[in-house]
Formats: structure tokens, C-alpha cells, sequence
């Protein structure tokens, strides 16, 4: 990989680590074990053995599990490995027709009669459950998603569990929220999620929706859907009375089917900005209510006072946390020019600590591309920066034989018009451009149909603040990056999409306001 | 006002040694386009008729052209507008208020003839308006203490979340309200820092003019309010696609055009909002909000 010339590069056995590492990473240029890098690591898998995967999964439709009503399947695989994990129902009209009539029925007759508090505590059980069984949700979710475990395990699931027990606060307390007297939920939510944080999103779709009182219709994203399924066990755990939460697993034409049924009174979507341009199309004249949460091209902004090895960790954390299938990832990089070979030197410098490879591994950085077709994706976008006439350059590493991988990978020498520094990557693809004076930062980062986070990285008090008041982003992280919290709305500006997910503001999305 | 314009001939002359009565200058009703009141590019106008059927006179005949150069106008003004104080857009919309109760015979004597209302009526019309300006005024410095927040994250971080202006908005002007209906469209957009592109009543765009002679004598900014008078169904389906305006308020298309106008507006993710509220209800917080956009910011705190 020394070559960082993506899937050309050498690959060894397994994600245990190459016996030869140590005369890779010499072999890269100006970069040696002399620094002091090389460290070898045992392995230390997590036991994957906490984790039950029944051989074939139904659909969850008014609080039980059942096949399609087409008695189709799809497999679901390992990205690290292309095992196939399990088989899944693929939900079709039929399904999409029961569920969202058993939304309504728990709707009209359950849910929304229900007092406030008793919905919150409903709410509290699950997320008291989610913490419960963090463990096997954290397993299940690096086997289906290829994240590494440290993420699942101490970002995702106590994010998903904090997102429930933060809104089965709110449950009670609609009247007190600032959206009048007497807030109404809207009805039946249709919410569509994607692969790259599979119960998270689940989390921050459903707990809003089921504090205001609205019932749902999930469906999780074709390639990640056990972690929903086994959300839906939980629901069952919990005593959620049937119909509240039905998931329904499928690809696209599910998802199509979901949206644009007319029993859905609520749209909820998260994924690419192309999907949301057609959702919206579809929600036209409908009068159906509709929140976006899309795409994003962030800029991280790197100023010549900033603390050089702080930047390069949120640098690293921008744009690699997740293998970078992160919608508000940091995937430009501004650096002012006069610090640009700096902080360069020690970017690269702590690439080649990261470790890729086994998503289970608890010393595991970089995990599984998610599927062959992302995998596709970033290699076709890569290859066009190259094209393009940037700089490619990888650590050196060795990726597994089998499974879905692609090195850190970092792009200099990139102007705003190349496809690289345009485009949504969704990948473990850096972009760095250089600015001179702050305007320019704004300039170059403002340069972007996308308006969903970015990052400013300076020692100076007055100018976080005044970039952060030009960025035109809905979320904005001065000297850090990716962080979330239930507490904290997060959305986009332009076409990253509209409305907010999280805080006080996410309640707006599912009631009549 | 009254007098002043329409298809009325002046009273003949009368014979015999008495002056003739003097004749009125009539008022050339043009576009609004960034602080300047041209005609439009296309040299179009089109009669506009009383609630009598009566021509009251010639209003300029917006083209899509119009609307981009409009457009061009908005975006040119929002950096200024939403980098203005909110105290200070606070006065300039108060001044609104002031200049319009300088006018305001002048104002029910449009809004009169426009809607076929008595004159009473239409004072009263001109006075809520008025009041919605006073009322829009007082929340540029407020909304963001009502609809910001500290957030209480779980962690070592400073957050908090700040409305901001979403950016151009295109308003489309309810159709039957010509003057109460316009501001309680126009005001909470721009209090809030965004720039507007209005397309008027079309059967009823006299008041509109009239409005835009106050917000060019008021401290208003070029490029914040620009008002374009004309065909409905020629200019909103151009507003709806157009790449550079961020939010659109449909309260005054027609609801057999809105999927149209919708799927038009998914171009670019624009806003999209409408409503058809009782204009003289009062107007509370929705039509603000809805110009907005939510910008959380995080920092670390340590020492």
C-alpha cells in the first residue's frame, strides 16, 4: 500500500497485521519506524459470541415478526469478510400496505390517547434496554455494518440509548416546549434511514417521533438491518403495544413504496442528497410533512495559530471516524497555506498509525468499507482525482483479503473544481485545499451546494466566532469534530436538507407546529 | 389618491371665464429591483382594474428576466441585511411602520379601490398593517432568545444553537389581501435577516407599488425588498426552480399549482412554506420561524 494506489496495493492474510509492517512503513517515503510508529498490536478481538444472528429474519408489522407477504428474502453480509450473515425479508406494497394500516390503527387508538408520561416510560424501558444489551448491539452492529467496535461500543449504541432516554423526557412535556399550548403529533411517520450509523439513525428517528406521540414505519437501509431488528425485539421487550414501531427491511423500491403511501402523514429521511431531491419530488402537493437530513462536502478549517497536533487528531477524527460514512464528515481540508507543509507532515505522520482492519478488533481505527457498491463508489471518485490531476497518497497498510476495504487516503494539489473536492465521497478520502486570509476560508467553504457542518480549528477566541457565524452549516464544531448529542440539533443548511434532529428542535419535526 | 389615477377623464372645462380645473399627474406604477424602480426589461405593462371593474392603471408586467435580476438584487443584499444588527433591523422595520402611517390615507385610497372595500374597512386594513410592521419589528432581537438554545450536552462542550437567516426567499404575495396580506407575508422573512423577492397580487398590485415607494424611502437596503408586479403563472414556476433562492412561501399561488410549484422547488432542497391564515388574526411565530435555519455551534471547554 505504500503506493497508495487503492485496490493495487499489496494485501496480507488477515487484519491480524503483517509480519513485514515494519519494512512497509520504512519503505514510505520520509516516514520510517524511526519515528517511533511501528507499534504491533496483538490482536484483541471482541467475542463475537454475545451476539445472536438468527438465520433468517421477518418483518416487524404490528408487533410481530413476520415474512413478506411476497415470501422474498435478501442476504445481509459481513462487509469485513462477505460472509453472508443472515437473511432478511424484503418488504413489498403489501407489507408497506399492513404496516402503515397498523401504525394507524396504534395511532388512532393507542399511542396517541395515551398520556404523555406513560408514553415516556415506554420510552425510558427501551432506552434502559439498549444500555442493558449494549454489548450485543455493539457486535451486531460492527458484523453488519463493518465499523470498528471502539465505535459501535462507545459512540453508537450509548449515543442511541442517551437519544431515547433524552426524548422519553419530552414525552410529558410537549406543552412546555415553546410550540404552543396544546402541540398534535401528525400521525403515522415513514422514516427511512441509511447503512452508516444503522441503530443510531434508528434512534434519532424514532424517539422524537414517539415522544410527540406520532407512530412509525422504519425502514432501515438494505445493507444493515439486524441492529433495526433487533431494536424491534427490544420494542417487544419493552411492552411497546403493537403497531407504535413496525421496521420494514428492503432496498429502494421499499423505501419508495413507504414514502409515497398515502396513509403516511410524516416523511423522515436521511441519505444522499439525490434520494432526498426525489422524496421531495414525490411529497409535492401531498401535503405530507417532510424532513431531510442529507449529504454534506464539510470543510475542515485549519488556521496557522491552531494547536498543530489537537487539529491533526480532529483532522483524523473528521474525516476517518467511520472509514468517513459520515454525512457531515470533514472530508475538505483548508489549511492556511503558512502551516500547510506542517500540518501536512504531521497528518501524515499519524496516518500511518491508524489501524485498518478487523471491525471487531478492540485496537481496530479503520473498519470495512460498508458494501461493494460504496466500495465501487469511492475507487470510481478516487480514480477521478487522480485523473484530475491532485496528489493521491496512502499510509502504508495492508488490508484484508477478503471484505470491502480502502486505505486512508489523502489528496493534495486539489482546486474546488475537481470532482474530489465537490463531490460526496463517503469515504476514507481527504481533499486538502489551501487558503490564505480568513475570506478565503469562508469563500472556499461556502463553495458548496451542501451547507451541513464544518470545522474551525484556531486558538483565537473572536475568529471561531466570527467564521462560525459565516459558515454556512448547520452544525459547526470550532477545535473539535463529530460530536453528537441528543441534546444537540443537528441538520443542514442548502441541500444537506431541512429540519433538525435532536434537542428541543427535533421535537418540531414530529408535531403539528 | 382616488382621483389621481384610472380611466376617469378630468371634468371638462367649463366655459366661460372660470380656469380650468387643474389635471392630475397620473403615477407610472413600476418594479422594485434593488433600491431602483425600473420597468420592466420586457416593456410590458397590463391593465389593473378596480374591484369595479375600472382601470385603475397600467402596472409593469414582470418577465422571468426580471425575476432573475430580482433575484441577483436579493442575494447581493443578504450579506449587509443579516449582518446587520437585530437592533438595528428592529429600527429600520419600525421606520417602515412610521412612513407607512405618513401615508396611510394614501395607502386605504389604494387598498379601496384594490379590494372593493369601504373606506373604513380600509383604513382599518392599513392600520393592522401598519401594526404588523411595529409587531415583525420587535421580534428581530427577540426570536433568537425564543427560538435558540444552550444545549446540555453530555461532555466537556460548550453548545449552543442560533437561528439564522436561510437566505433569498421568494414570497408569493396572497392574492386577494393586497396590502395586509403582503406584509403579514413580507415582514417575517425580512425581520429576520433574509432578502425577498415578492411577486404581488397580480389583479390587486397597486398597494404593493405603494409599499415598495415607503421601503425606498425608508432605511430599508437595496436588494432586501424587491417587488415585482405581473403574471403569477408566468413568474412563480421561475422563482420555484431557481437555483439561487433557498426558501419559497406559496401563500398566494393558486392550490391546483402548488405540486407543480413543489416539485419545482425541489431543485435545490428550497423551503418551502405557504398558509392561509385570517389576515387579521394575530400572526404569531410560524412565518418567522419558517425563514430560518438552525446553526449549532460546539467548542471544548477546559483550561
Amino acid at each position: 500500500m505504500a503506493s497508495g494506489k487503492g485496490k493495487s496495493g499489496s494485501r496480507a492474510g488477515g487484519p491480524a497485521g503483517p509480519p513485514d509492517r515494519d519494512a512497509v512503513l520504512a519503505a514510505a517515503a520520509g516516514i520510517g519506524p524511526a519515528a517511533g510508529l511501528a507499534w504491533e498490536y496483538a490482536p484483541a478481538p471482541e467475542s463475537r459470541d454475545v451476539a445472536t444472528i438468527e438465520p433468517e429474519y421477518g418483518l416487524f408489522v404490528d408487533g410481530e415478526f413476520r415474512p413478506a407477504a411476497s415470501g422474498r428474502t435478501f442476504a445481509t453480509v459481513n462487509p469485513a469478510t462477505e460472509e453472508v450473515l443472515s437473511k432478511v425479508a424484503e418488504a413489498g406494497t403489501a407489507d408497506v400496505e399492513q404496516a402503515v394500516a397498523a401504525a394507524r390503527t396504534a395511532y388512532e387508538h393507542v399511542w396517541r390517547p395515551m398520556p404523555g408520561s406513560e408514553r415516556a416510560k415506554y420510552l425510558y424501558r427501551i432506552a434502559r434496554i439498549l444500555q442493558e444489551r449494549s454489548r450485543e448491539f455493539a457486535v451486531l452492529e460492527s458484523l453488519d455494518n463493518g465499523k470498528p467496535i471502539r465505535e459501535s461500543r462507545d459512540v453508537d449504541i450509548p449515543l442511541a440509548a442517551a437519544h431515547f432516554f433524552y426524548y422519553a423526557g419530552w414525552a410529558d412535556k410537549l406543552e412546555h416546549a415553546g410550540f404552543g399550548p396544546e402541540p398534535r403529533p401528525i400521525g403515522v411517520a415513514g422514516q427511512v434511514i441509511p447503512w452508516n450509523f444503522p441503530l443510531l439513525m434508528a434512534a434519532w428517528k424514532l424517539a422524537p417521533a414517539l415522544a410527540a406521540g406520532n407512530t412509525c414505519v422504519l425502514k432501515p437501509a438494505e445493507t444493515t438491518p439486524l441492529t433495526a431488528l433487533l431494536l424491534a425485539q427490544v420494542c417487544q421487550q419493552a411492552g411497546l403495544p403493537p403497531g407504535v414501531v413496525n421496521v420494514l427491511t428492503g432496498a429502494g423500491e421499499t423505501g419508495a413504496a413507504l414514502v409515497g403511501h398515502p396513509g403516511v402523514d410524516k416523511i423522515a429521511f436521511t441519505g444522499s442528497t439525490e434520494v432526498g431531491k426525489e422524496i421531495a419530488v414525490a411529497a409535492a402537493g401531498t401535503g405530507k410533512k417532510l424532513t431531510l437530513e442529507l449529504g454534506g462536502k464539510a470543510a475542515n478549517i485549519v488556521f496557522d495559530d491552531a494547536p498543530v497536533e489537537q487539529a491533526v487528531e480532529g483532522i483524523v477524527n473528521g474525516i476517518f471516524f467511520n472509514q468517513g460514512h459520515v454525512c457531515c464528515a470533514g472530508s475538505r481540508l483548508l489549511v492556511q497555506e503558512s502551516v500547510a507543509d506542517a500540518v501536512m507532515d504531521r497528518l501524515r505522520r499519524r496516518l500511518t498509525t491508524l489501524r485498518v482492519g478487523d471491525p471487531l478488533d478492540k485496537n481496530t481505527d479503520v473498519g470495512a468499507i460498508n458494501s461493494r457498491q460504496q466500495l465501487e463508489k469511492i475507487q470510481d471518485l478516487t480514480a477521478a482525482g487522480e485523473a484530475e490531476g491532485a496528489q493521491r497518497w496512502s499510509p502504508p497498510c495492508r488490508l484484508p483479503d477478503k471484505g470491502y476495504w480502502f486505505p486512508p487516503t489523502l489528496f493534495t494539489g486539489v482546486s474546488q473544481s475537481h470532482r474530489i473536492a465537490r463531490e460526496e465521497i463517503f469515504g476514507p478520502v481527504l481533499s486538502v485545499l489551501t487558503f490564505r486570509t480568513p475570506d478565503e476560508a469562508v469563500a472556499k467553504a461556502n463553495n458548496t451546494p451542501y451547507g451541513l457542518s464544518a470545522g474551525i480549528w484556531t486558538e483565537k477566541g473572536s475568529r471561531i466566532l466570527w467564521m462560525a457565524q459565516r459558515m454556512r452549516a448547520g452544525v459547526v464544531w470550532a477545535n473539535t469534530y463529530n460530536r453528537f448529542d441528543p441534546a444537540s440539533p443537528f441538520g443542514g443548511y442548502k441541500e444537506s436538507g431541512f429540519g433538525r434532529e435532536g434537542g428541543r428542535h427535533g421535537l418540531a419535526a414530529y408535531l403539528n407546529v | 389618491m382616488s382621483e389621481g389615477k384610472g380611466a376617469k377623464p378630468a371634468s371638462p372645462a367649463r366655459a366661460g371665464g372660470k380656469a380650468a380645473p387643474r389635471l392630475d399627474v397620473r403615477k407610472t406604477y413600476k418594479l422594485y429591483i434593488g433600491g431602483a424602480f425600473p420597468r420592466s426589461e420586457s416593456g410590458r405593462s397590463y391593465p389593473v382594474l378596480g374591484a369595479d371593474g375600472g382601470l385603475l392603471a397600467l402596472a409593469a408586467k414582470a418577465s422571468r428576466k426580471d425575476l432573475r435580476d430580482a433575484v441577483v438584487a436579493a442575494r447581493g443584499a443578504v450579506r449587509g441585511w443579516s449582518g446587520a444588527t437585530a437592533y438595528n433591523r428592529g429600527q429600520v422595520l419600525y421606520r417602515v411602520a412610521e412612513l407607512m402611517e405618513g401615508r396611510s390615507a394614501q395607502f386605504a385610497a389604494e387598498v379601496a379601490e384594490a379590494e372593493g372595500v369601504r373606506r373604513a374597512e380600509a383604513e382599518s386594513l392599513v392600520a393592522a398593517a401598519i401594526d404588523r410592521w411595529v409587531w415583525y419589528a420587535g421580534w428581530s432581537d427577540k426570536v433568537a432568545q425564543v427560538a435558540g438554545a444552550a444545549n446540555p450536552v453530555a461532555g466537556p462542550y460548550f453548545n449552543f444553537s442560533v437561528p439564522e437567516p436561510t437566505g433569498v426567499v421568494a414570497v408569493l404575495a396572497p392574492a386577494q389581501s393586497s396590502l395586509l396580506g403582503l406584509v403579514s407575508v413580507l415582514a417575517p422573512v425580512i425581520v429576520t435577516g433574509n432578502t425577498a423577492v415578492v411577486v404581488a397580487s397580480e389583479d390587486r398590485p397597486l398597494p404593493s407599488v405603494e409599499l415598495a415607494e415607503v421601503l425606498a424611502t425608508s432605511d430599508v437596503p437595496p436588494g432586501v425588498v424587491n417587488m415585482l408586479t405581473g403574471s403569477l403563472h408566468e413568474l412563480a414556476p421561475v422563482a420555484a426552480g431557481h437555483m439561487d433562492v433557498n426558501a419559497i412561501d406559496l401563500t398566494g399561488a393558486p392550490a391546483a399549482d402548488r405540486p407543480d410549484l413543489e416539485r419545482a422547488a425541489a431543485a435545490n432542497l428550497k423551503r418551502v412554506f405557504d398558509g392561509d391564515e385570517e389576515w387579521s388574526d394575530p400572526p404569531g411565530t410560524r412565518r418567522l420561524l419558517a425563514g430560518l435555519e438552525i446553526k449549532t455551534v460546539w467548542h471544548p471547554v477546559g483550561i
